[in-house]
């Protein structure tokens, strides 16, 4: 958990050519306790298996960790994380923040601390835009959902739609970027349902039923990943809403990784829009999972937050080898503008303009393998996808001023 | 004997009487009365790196001092005592973020008017009850604020909040730097000691010591005609005000207020800080917070789960063996030295 | 679409949530109405009770009724535990202490099941008969909701019976009457509290393995939900089981039906219904005024 750890990895140059190992010190906020526990173990093994697996790319220099507890998310405790990293342990560069609220909290303090700061989580479009040191590599809810819009009209054949979601922002966040990228392509929204809240796990019955009435084609749906979800799969189930000729589709949240095999076989026939999932046909991925499972156990597996860690990690340590190490925030910003990276999920390019990730968007379908285990088949793909909110400047997202 | 039975006794027999003489001293300054203002200062000057701490540290102490005065002087059991703290962060933050006012001083003011409003309106509607009703219906409150700030989140953000906000400069001199927050530090220092100077009069004074009465013995304060409710609901309002001005703080110093304002979580810290240190002593709000805010930072650095079960614990430990808290402790301890000294 | 149908499906699934919030929080009610005790970690209960079952099922492989018993027994052994050796001493305390303890016991649950068993959630998965849709003649429904809602009317039965038919439950509704003057009588009040509390414990385990399909399970439990047991308990009134049942069934149909029909204002329903119910009653729907 959030021990003050020294991850040592040492250049060790076993074939002879001894080369000083010159330190670059990353503070990394996640919420090591709390609601985001999980979360946060997810990505710090994201990270660690990054620096596992690529030691030749990190030479010669060696990363070291110090890791803060954001807590839950309110802002108030990952403001103070990062404060006490910049000041106190004068860490060369910023990663984490997994709850939205964190890192706009954090914002302000990033700017004034002019060190890079990777995103590998958060999902809120214009926090990329609240401080020029925010580099991110996770995703925003525009990625997926604007791209799933399109898909549902374009694949699917969707006409009419139903969106439920969670009420806090990455839910209306959600909803947007559908509805923009549904409508834009012939279809219509018939109803926007607000399913309780991010905490406690509603019973989503009252608003599926609502939904089920309104007899859309697809219905889609955001929710936190997680226990959300596992309900979601199961509400829509018990309400026999396939039956019913209603398509349950959303985000890749609704199917993360870690929860699939929980959800039993009341998530097969799910229809997700995603920028990565374990089963994922690439040699990275292929490699990226059997690593995972050898290191953390056969039944754990990589998640999307994984991924965001792996390849935040990635970014880095191009930045490291970029600025030699010295790591002034600038110069490492600017050496991510444009960068390239072949991740499990398929290749990134880091967006010169906006700082954010452009990557592959995958529409997959929940599948029982021959294993007798969950899989996701990816069943079309949409290649190079920006945030659509920053690039169409919709609202917040517009450039402040 | 009542306060008034007292000074007439004090008039004419004189200072003689040792009851008399309590109730004529007991608000005068002691000389350990300024250490807190000793150590605070002194932490500026050895702890540089540590004042983003130290300012919420003496947040979470105006904080506990407003639900002191609530709990601890007037007996209203509370969870619901972030309804106020949101109310002042959200006044201070609305006029930030919407840049209809900036200036520090005056927005705190403002929130503090805004808590109190909502002090006063929920006080004069509740405090007919008592018990877990009153427990109860505060909660609901607060959470009833919470759900509103969230459903109006056009305005407030909902639960990514208004970031950045724009504080102005104190006295127009003094910026507030992020990274360094030095001015903030004393910034929160000067507003906890004037409204502590505040508090404090105002316990000592015959206001004050109605709400004593109230808590102790109510039967008795009505018998003696004593306007219970109203004095129960100004005392509410004043603690709610000062809430307030604890969550208008919070808002300027982080530059940043959302829904974690109104959290439960924060309503429960307070009253474990309070209890910790011990109510109804004015000083308890300044030990409770130093105790828990020290160990929460340290110790859940190492190993949070952990401190979550040391926490659990110490509560165990606290109630059960010391009910009047880590102050009313260290009054055993003295009493019985004393005992000891007086007897050998 | 059949309007008796649309109205049996928002009743049942009204009465189904209900039923989850009266199963854990009867006990809550027994026993801060007998007890007078303020006992918050009634969650952290139902926590511990729910990962029993929960666990018996996925781990041991034991079936649905026998991992309940364990849950119900487990829970109730340690609820005996810790009430010989922490509740007892607080009973004349007053309530901010009683408040401390029991928070800090929550504090203690949640930070060992995360030890010993992670942050993550514990799948929950039904036995087969349970899943899926059942059907009622006119119309199908979600088996296991039909399930708790006739599981809960058994169980508020059952109850009833035991306190208006048995010694146990003479003995227990006189103490809460009036204690001195049962003690007086000869009944021994401080076994009576033991079993009590034993009792309102292990129901909230059964509540907790019960509920887990819908409210999931995970070491956050016991504070995620404790604001509704407490409403439960304090709308329908401490000390009466009818009343925390009429007053769940109440708050899971009303909040149904709100949610279904204005879903933008969901949440905030049951905050203004609590606060109205106690404004106009004190005591709860059921409760007993105070003198």
């Amino acid at each position: 958990m959030s021990k003050r750890v020294m991850v040592a990895i040492t250049a060790l140059s076993i074939s002879g050519g001894a080369a000083l190992a010159q330190e670059v010190k990353v503070g990394v906020v996640l919420p090591y306790t709390g609601i985001g526990a999980e979360f946060a173990r997810q990505m710090d093994r994201g990270m660690e298996l990054y620096l596992k697996l690529n030691p030749d790319q990190v030479k010669p220099y060696t990363i070291t960790f110090v890791k803060r507890d954001s807590k839950a998310p309110s802002g108030a405790d990952a403001k103070i994380a990062v404060q006490e990293l910049l000041t106190q342990d004068k860490v060369d560069a910023l990663a984490g923040w997994v709850y939205s609220p964190d890192a706009i909290a954090s914002a302000p303090l990033v700017t004034a601390g002019k060190k890079l700061a990777v995103i590998m989580n958060a999902g809120t479009a214009f926090i990329t835009n609240l401080a020029p040191d925010f580099v991110r590599t996770s995703f925003t809810m525009w990625h997926a959902g604007y791209a799933l819009g399109v898909a549902s009209a374009k694949t699917l054949h969707a006409k009419t739609a139903v969106v439920a979601y969670s009420d806090f922002p990455p839910g209306k966040d959600s909803l947007d970027a559908f509805k923009a990228g549904f409508e834009a392509n012939g279809g219509k929204v018939i109803d926007t349902i607000p399913a309780g809240g991010a905490g406690a796990v509603p019973d989503f019955t009252p608003f599926f039923q609502r939904a089920k009435d309104e007899k859309p084609d697809v219905l889609f749906v955001f929710v936190p990943a997680g226990d959300h979800a596992v309900a979601v799969a199961k509400t829509y189930n018990a309400l026999g809403m396939r039956a019913a000729g209603i398509k349950l589709i959303g985000p890749g949240d609704i199917t993360q990784d870690i929860k699939l095999q929980d959800m039993g076989d009341a998530a097969i026939g799910l229809i997700t829009m995603h920028h990565y999932n374990a089963d994922l046909d690439n040699p990275e991925n292929k490699r990226f999972v059997g690593a995972w499972k050898k290191e953390y156990g056969a039944d754990s597996t990589p998640d999307f937050t994984a991924v965001g860690a792996y390849d935040g990690m990635a970014a880095i340590v191009h930045a490291a080898q970029a600025t030699k190490g010295k790591m002034d925030g600038d110069a490492a910003v600017k050496s991510l503008l444009g960068w390239k990276f072949n991740s499990p999920q398929g290749p990134i390019i880091i967006d010169p303009e906006t700082r954010d990730i452009v990557m592959n968007e995958y529409l997959a379908e929940v599948v029982k393998g021959p294993d007798g285990k969950l899989h996701q088949k990816v069943i079309g793909e949409i290649d190079h996808v920006k945030d659509e909110c920053k690039a169409q400047a919709i609202g917040p997202c517009a450039p402040k001023k | 004997m009542t306060i008034e039975a007292a000074s007439v006794g004090c008039a004419t027999a004189g200072l003689d009487h040792p009851a008399a003489r309590v109730l004529i001293v007991r608000h005068q300054l002691r000389w350990w009365e300024a250490l807190p203002w000793f150590v605070a200062a002194a932490f500026y000057f050895l702890f540089p790196d540590y004042l983003g701490f130290g300012t919420s540290l003496m947040i979470m102490v105006l904080f506990a001092l407003s639900l002191d005065l609530a709990l601890g002087y007037a007996g209203i059991i509370t969870l619901g005592h972030a309804a106020f703290f949101g109310a002042g962060a959200y006044t201070v933050g609305l006029l930030a973020f919407h840049n209809i006012w900036t200036e520090p001083i005056t927005s705190l003011a403002l929130g503090a008017l805004a808590a109190a409003a909502v002090g006063l309106a929920s006080g004069l509607v509740l405090l007919r009850t008592q018990g877990l009703t009153l427990l109860m219906l505060t909660l609901c409150t607060m959470a009833l604020l919470q759900e509103g700030a969230n459903m109006a989140h056009d305005y407030t953000g909902g639960f990514d909040g208004l970031p950045s906000l724009d504080i102005a400069p104190v006295f127009s001199v003094f910026e507030f730097n992020p990274l360094y927050p030095d001015t903030q530090y004393l910034y929160t220092l000067a507003i906890l000691f004037v409204c502590f100077a505040f508090i404090r009069t105002l316990v000592y004074s015959p206001f004050g010591q109605s709400l004593t009465g109230i808590r102790e013995n109510l039967l008795r304060m009505h018998a003696i005609g004593a306007p219970v409710r109203r004095r129960l609901v100004v005392c509410y309002t004043i603690s709610a005000a000062l809430a307030g001005v604890a969550g208008g703080l919070w808002a300027q110093t982080n530059a940043y207020v959302n829904l974690s304002a109104f959290d439960l979580d924060r309503a429960a810290t307070v009253l474990i800080v309070l209890i910790l240190g011990g109510y109804g002593r004015l000083y308890g709000a300044f030990v409770g917070a130093a105790a828990y805010m020290t160990l929460e930072h340290f110790l859940a650095r190492i190993y949070p789960t952990a401190w979550q079960l040391g926490l659990g614990l110490l509560l165990l430990v606290v109630a059960l063996y010391a009910r009047n808290g880590i102050l009313g402790l260290s009054e055993l301890i003295c009493r019985g030295y004393r005992a000891r000294r007086e007897t050998s | 679409m059949n309007l008796a149908i649309d109205f049996a499906s928002i009743l049942l699934g009204g009465l189904a949530a209900g039923t989850v919030l009266f199963i854990v929080s009867v006990g809550l009610s027994v026993t801060m109405g007998l007890m007078g005790f303020v006992n918050l970690a009634h969650g952290a209960f139902a926590m511990f009770g729910g990962y029993i079952i929960v666990l018996a099922m996925n781990r041991a492989h034991f079936g649905f009724p026998v991992a309940l018993a364990l849950g119900f027994l487990g829970t109730a052994a340690l609820s005996v535990v810790l009430e010989q050796s922490l509740y007892r001493r607080l009973y004349r305390a007053g309530e901010l202490d009683q408040v401390l303890l029991t928070i800090g016991l929550i504090f203690i649950f949640m930070a060992v099941l995360t030890i010993v068993f992670g942050p993550q959630s514990q799948p929950v998965q039904l036995p087969p008969e349970l899943r899926g849709q059942i059907n009622l003649g006119f119309m199908q429904y979600r088996t296991y909701s039909v399930f708790l809602i006739v599981v809960g009317a058994l169980i508020v039965l059952a109850i009833w019976l035991a306190f208006e038919r048995t010694h146990i439950g003479a003995q227990i509704r006189a103490t809460v009457d009036n204690r001195r003057m049962a003690e007086s009588l000869g009944i021994n009040v401080d076994r009576l509290f033991t079993v009590t509390f034993a009792f309102g414990s292990g129901m909230a385990a059964l509540g907790g393995g019960l509920g887990a399909e819908f409210l999931g399970l995970d070491p956050q439990y016991a504070l995620k939900y404790l604001v509704y047991f407490l409403i439960a308990v304090s709308v329908g009134g401490l000390g009466s089981v009818v009343g925390v049942y009429y007053a769940s069934l109440l708050l899971g149909t009303l909040d149904f039906v709100l949610k279904l029909y204005m879903p933008k204002g969901g949440t905030i329903f049951i905050y203004v219904l609590t606060i109205l119910v106690l404004l106009w009653r004190p005591q709860g729907l059921f409760g007993r005024k105070s003198a």
